[in-house]
């Protein structure tokens, strides 16, 4: 069954491969702007028409991304006062401001259990909007770099507003609206009801909230945002209601990140050049749902052992193996939805997810940042390899020099830092060992795992972390900001000392980037890399936990 | 290989500002210094021997510096002896010393005196001995006026006088350059230096900030399990600062550190052993990634002198008859032209060069356009067509399709007559050098484009390079056209190297990424290239691309391999830190070393040694076969990448096994 289920995500999403890739491609490149798109520039009060530098770009999406945090900061702060709130007072300034970041940072994490703290307003206009503009926003970066290797001598590198506007109208809304639908008929609820009190088989009594919760998760998924209308997340039947909607939600999260490698090889001219990308992506991410898979059926723990499933944290409606498949997906992309526990998979299958984050978020990773996140690994390899062959490194044509080298290595740097000091600092830290719920290397992991989930803008928790206390609160929320919008900048960076290059023709004595070598190649450097930079720390967590 | 001197210079290198240029290895210095106050403070065997080891790998990197340097300082000794104190004599008689010329200053030079420094030829001509720069013992000819005017100071005049007006700087003479360049004193590191440089670095900070954070972790493990005893690597307080360091500087990529300078100044090394100055570091890189060679046809492709190939006769007369008669207006007729006719006619007809008594000869002028002799009443008349059938009175239909017809082929017709009567045609044909079509081929397949320059009609040039098998070629090139081929080519991002000799050469030289003046060229030539060939062969650009491109290989492949060999590292490192609280992680020490003490210094030991055993390789360079990129990959990832991961695990467990028993 886990097979088949696998098996028909990768035909469904190969099928949709061409046609969306294509239409985004379109998205990103048409210079015509619809008669909505043109109120909303007047609106902004933007030029459509002038690019901008990769200054001015980032100043835009930054500017953009303040200005976000702000007004869900505001809105949460001013719940109580606002319409829809369910009676639920004003969110705590800490969890606020955790919150804001999360959303605005395409991360998600949740410090705060959705239906008891976030009325309908601040779901939808706060929340849910962030799930569609944070999502357009990385994959605007994503498309800035791209245009970077397409374009020769040039000094622009597009304009934010457009693309912004673009990703949401062109590519996301509709996508949505149709996934919406999808999702309904398939029993994920969408009203305004506040909560119900019911009784339960057993005779307590439960409350069940309502709310739009549809049009949420479908963009929670397709904008790999991961950000659920309930605490239980895509564990809730409201949002994720039986088997086949958990088929769907797989799909959407892997459906922008994958098809952007079209878009990618169909901007810079060669289809194949995406190909490859997808090549590395793909292979990265089917050996990790394989390996989560066999780590979860084989169920190689005390418990699992004594029940004979690791069921444990799973939902029967999932069984397994489509948890499993689930649990991949999200940490892959840089989602964050869960649909069973991951502090409860085996040792290894819980490795597995954190393993998948910290590969950086790129196979195939966030909507845009799992591109863009690709193309630096793809740079770094050019480079070693390219230097291999005898020649100054080229990727697409343009050289890798010391700038380049440069901007690609900070970007790199980010994540593993803040992942690492991060949890250092929690580990040496009173406030941070004290909201460790398990003792042993499981407790180290759950602390490793909220660090590595933040700064990777993924937004997953292992769970077992008491995380809503101010001190994680502040701490994961630098580690959101300074784990995408540092990385942001140097990709834009990048995008801008690329763009101004003129490309070097390609020859016989030029590194192929499109070949099963290289794909082979990147998957290799990116495994290697992530393998020597977090060997210490999964020696000491799952590792230890489960060859103990 | 490993001097006295190098070693010295090894030691002296430990200087911290010497060393902060090379952020990799100064973080093993500041790693060896920190564990020898530990040692120090809490002595033991185990203690003693890493800070021994940490050191050592600090020496090993800049003995690889030192001994490449040293390579370079004996060839600076040489150069030194030619800069003997010399005399200069000024042509308005007074005299000064060498040092003291100016720019513009004229000195006359005679038989047996040094030239007292670089300069042009004005006046004379004379045989030098340029052996001090060259290594080549022959003289040459140095004469005023055309491209053969360049002198060079500290070379002997041998025969006659020559006015020579200086024209460089005090100071900065050729050989003084030549001192600075193979001493490698004012060494810049190259832009790709620079780069992995930065690669480097980014990598180090990763391993210092995975080793330091590891520090709360460790703890924190300890601390969760009290009934275990503290060990050598791990007690309450985390992992020693001992092991820590040790882990920290088998993870920076120290063989790659420590080997990068010593391969760059390799790679110029083994260009001036093939006796090519680059006047840079980024002009041998740029070598590498040339994508367009302007080949100059004559001397480069042809042997440079057009050859006699076949005597085509007119009607009625033998080819015997002809051969003879282009023979007999050739003996007195010293043009390689003439020669090759004479040896032509000896080698296809047997006609003996003869002693001709009373033989008038009438040498070749721009006005007549052809030349003969006068002999036994005979008049033979050899040259032009036009010119000879003007001369004969008589055009000769026949002879003129075959003359069209050789010039159709791409060679030179010359046609022979004798007094009233046309005799045949001469065929002349450029003669392409041995293995140059294989070269080219070898440079198609490395992703290089060959362009012949030619002064040559379209029509020849075209034959020339359809027989060398170039992949273009640039008929009736003028200075301008080349300049605006090398502009055109660059446009499109291609890289573009040449060879250039004349002063109008020079435009075109410093407009190319890769400029080779022949040492035999004007002093603007060589100003204006950035790489002088010696030997002033212009084949060797071929050679110099293939050195270019085998010093960046040297640095990817060690680069690799240095990152390939961490993985080793860390199954001998982990376990050791971590099986004593986390007995499972043992399962992690799957080369079994002996104990955790020696799995550590077994590491740090590997990563000393495989330092030194790089260090011929690092000057060496790679082995390097043309070949495409694809190729050139696989090749070098299986030997450098899947070989940097497999070769310490082999290693490292040796040297447990070795050291097992000492410690």
């Amino acid at each position: 069954m886990g097979w088949i289920f696998i098996l028909s995500l990768i035909v469904a999403l190969g099928l949709v491969y061409r046609p969306l890739g294509d239409h985004m491609y379109r998205c990103y490149s048409g210079a015509k702007h619809t008669a909505v798109e043109r109120g909303v520039y007047r609106l902004l009060g933007v030029r459509p028409d002038t690019e901008q530098r990769w200054g001015g770009y980032a100043r835009a999406l930054l500017a953009f991304s303040v200005v976000s945090v702000l007004f869900v900061y505001g809105m949460q702060r001013l719940q109580d006062k606002l319409l829809l709130s369910l009676g639920f007072d004003a969110v705590p300034d800490h969890i606020a401001w955790n919150t804001a970041i999360s959303f605005v940072t395409n991360t998600n994490w949740q410090a705060y259990s959705g239906e008891s703290t976030m009325g309908h307003l601040t779901q939808m206009a706060a929340l849910a909007v962030q799930n569609f503009v944070s999502a357009s926003a990385g994959m605007a970066v994503a498309i800035a770099l791209v245009r970077g290797f397409a374009r020769r001598g040039s000094d622009t590198i597009g304009n934010f507003w457009v693309d912004l506007v673009r990703g949401t109208l062109r590519i996301l809304l509709p996508i949505a609206f149709v996934g919406a639908l999808v999702l309904v008929a398939g029993g994920v609820v969408q009203n305004f009801t506040g909560p119900h009190s019911v009784e339960t088989l057993v005779g307590g009594t439960q409350n069940l909230t309502g709310g739009p919760v549809a049009g949420q998760e479908v963009i929670k998924e397709l904008g790999t945002n991961g950000g659920g209308f309930y605490n239980t997340n895509s564990a809730h039947p409201f949002e994720n209601a039986t088997a086949w909607t958990n088929w769907f939600e797989i799909f959407l999260i892997l459906l922008i990140p994958i098809c952007l490698t079209r878009t990618f090889g169909r901007m810079v001219g060669q289809v194949r050049q995406g190909h490859a990308i997808l090549a590395v992506m793909s292979t990265l991410a089917i050996a990790s749902v394989v390996l989560t898979n066999v780590f979860e059926l084989a169920g190689d723990a005390t418990v699992p052992q004594a029940v004979g499933a690791a069921m444990e944290g799973k939902d029967v409606r999932f069984g397994v193996a489509n948890s499993a498949t689930f649990a991949a997906a999200t940490t892959l992309t840089s989602t964050g939805a869960v649909n069973s526990f991951h502090d409860s998979y085996t040792p290894f299958g819980g490795m597995m997810t954190l393993v998948n984050m910290m590969l950086g978020e790129v196979a195939p990773g966030g909507v845009g940042a799992g591109l863009y996140g690709m193309l630096i690994l793809a740079v770094i390899t050019v480079f070693v390899a390219g230097l291999m062959v005898g020649r100054t490194p080229e990727y697409l044509g343009k050289k890798i020099g010391a700038r380049e080298i440069k901007l690609a290595s900070l970007y790199f740097l980010v994540t593993p830092l803040l992942v690492l000091t991060g949890t250092a600092v929690a580990m040496g830290n009173a406030e941070g060992v004290k909201a460790m719920l398990n003792d042993g290397p499981h407790g180290f992991s759950e602390i490793l795992y909220a660090f590595t989930s933040a700064s990777n803008n993924n937004g997953s928790a292992f769970g077992g972390v008491t995380v809503n206390t101010p001190w994680y609160d502040v701490a994961l929320g630098l580690c959101m900001v300074l784990g995408r919008f540092l990385p942001i900048i140097f990709v834009l960076a990048l995008a801008g000392s690329l763009a101004a290059q003129k490309p070097v023709p390609e020859s016989a004595g030029t590194l192929p980037t499109h070949r099963p070598q290289f794909v082979g190649l990147v998957v290799g450097v990116t495994v290697v890399l992530v393998a020597l930079t977090f060997l210490p720390a999964l020696a000491l967590g799952p590792i230890a936990e489960g060859l103990l | 290989m490993f001097t006295v001197a190098s070693l010295l210079d090894a030691f002296r290198k430990l200087n911290p500002f010497t060393l902060w240029r090379n952020p990799v290895m100064l973080i093993v210095e500041a790693g060896a210094v920190f564990t020898t106050v530990l040692a120090v403070v809490e002595p033991s065997l185990f203690a003693w021997a890493i800070v021994a080891w940490l050191w050592l790998t600090v020496l090993f990197a800049n003995l690889a510096e030192a001994v490449a340097e040293g390579r370079g300082k004996a060839q600076a000794a040489t150069l030194r002896a030619a800069k003997r104190d010399t005399m200069a004599r000024l042509r308005s008689g007074t005299t000064v010393a060498a040092t003291e010329l100016q720019q513009g200053d004229v000195v006359v030079v005679a038989a047996g005196e040094i030239i007292p420094g670089d300069g042009d030829v004005i006046e004379g001509i004379a045989s030098v001995d340029e052996s001090a720069i060259t290594g080549e013992s022959a003289p040459v000819i140095r004469e005023s006026g055309g491209d053969r005017s360049a002198v060079t100071g500290g070379t002997k005049v041998l025969s006659d006088e020559i006015v020579v007006k200086i024209t460089q700087k005090p100071g900065e003479s050729f050989v003084d350059r030549m001192i600075a360049l193979v001493e490698g004193a004012d060494r810049q590191k190259t832009p790709n230096e620079i780069a992995l440089n930065i690669l480097l670095a980014a990598l180090t900070i990763i391993f210092l900030v995975a080793t330091i954070t590891m520090q709360p972790f460790a703890i924190h493990a300890k601390a969760e399990n009290p009934g275990i005893a503290d060990s050598l690597a791990l007690t309450g307080d985390g992992v020693s600062g001992i092991v820590l360091v040790s882990l920290l500087v088998c993870l920076i990529p120290t063989t790659i550190g420590a080997l990068l300078s010593a391969i760059g100044i390799a790679g110029m090394d083994r260009l001036v052993q093939r006796n090519v100055l680059a006047m840079s570091g980024r002009a041998v890189e740029a070598a590498g990634d040339v994508s367009t060679l302007l080949l100059d046809k004559t001397g480069t492709i042809t042997l440079g002198n057009r050859q006699a190939a076949a005597f085509v006769p007119a009607e009625g007369v033998t080819e015997h008859e002809l051969a003879e008669a282009a023979q007999l207006s050739s003996l007195a007729d010293e043009t390689p032209e003439g020669r090759s006719i004479v040896v032509f006619a000896k080698e296809s007809y047997g006609l003996r060069e003869r002693e001709l008594r009373g033989a008038a000869w009438v040498p070749f002028t721009a006005q007549t356009r052809m030349s003969g002799v006068d002999v036994d009443g005979r008049r033979i008349r050899k040259g032009a067509a036009t010119a000879v059938m003007a001369w004969v009175g008589a055009p000769d239909e026949a002879v003129g399709r075959v003359v069209d017809g050789i010039s159709a082929s791409g060679g030179t017709p010359l046609v022979v007559a004798e007094k009233d009567r046309v005799l045949g045609v001469v065929h002349l044909k450029d003669v392409v050098k041995q293995g140059m079509r294989e070269r080219f081929d070898e440079m198609r397949r490395m992703g290089i484009r060959t362009v012949m320059i030619t002064g040559d009609n379209p029509l020849t040039a075209k034959t020339i390079a359809e027989e060398a098998g170039v992949d273009d070629f640039l008929a009736e090139a003028t200075p301008e056209d080349k300049l605006a081929l090398i502009k055109k080519e660059q446009e499109g991002g291609r890289l573009v190297a040449m060879t250039g000799d004349g002063t109008n050469d020079a435009p075109a030289l410093a407009q190319s990424d890769v400029g080779v003046a022949m040492n035999t060229g004007t002093s603007a030539a060589k100003e204006a290239g950035n790489m002088v060939d010696l030997d002033s062969n212009p084949t060797k650009l071929i050679e110099i691309v293939e050195i270019g491109k085998q010093l960046l290989i040297t640095r990817g492949a060690l680069t690799t391999f240095s990152i390939a060999n961490d993985i080793a590292k860390y199954f001998a490192i982990i376990p050791a830190m971590f099986a004593a609280v986390y007995p499972g992680l043992d399962a992690l020490n799957i080369m079994r070393l002996g104990s955790p003490q020696s799995a550590i210094l077994a590491a740090v030991v590997f990563n000393a040694l495989v330092i030194v055993a790089l260090i011929p390789l690092a000057l060496r360079g790679v082995r390097y076969r043309p070949s495409s990129a694809s190729k050139l990959l696989s090749r070098n990832l299986g030997l450098y990448g899947l070989g940097g991961i497999i070769a310490p695990f082999a290693g490292i467990k040796l040297i447990d096994l070795l050291i097992g028993g000492l410690l």
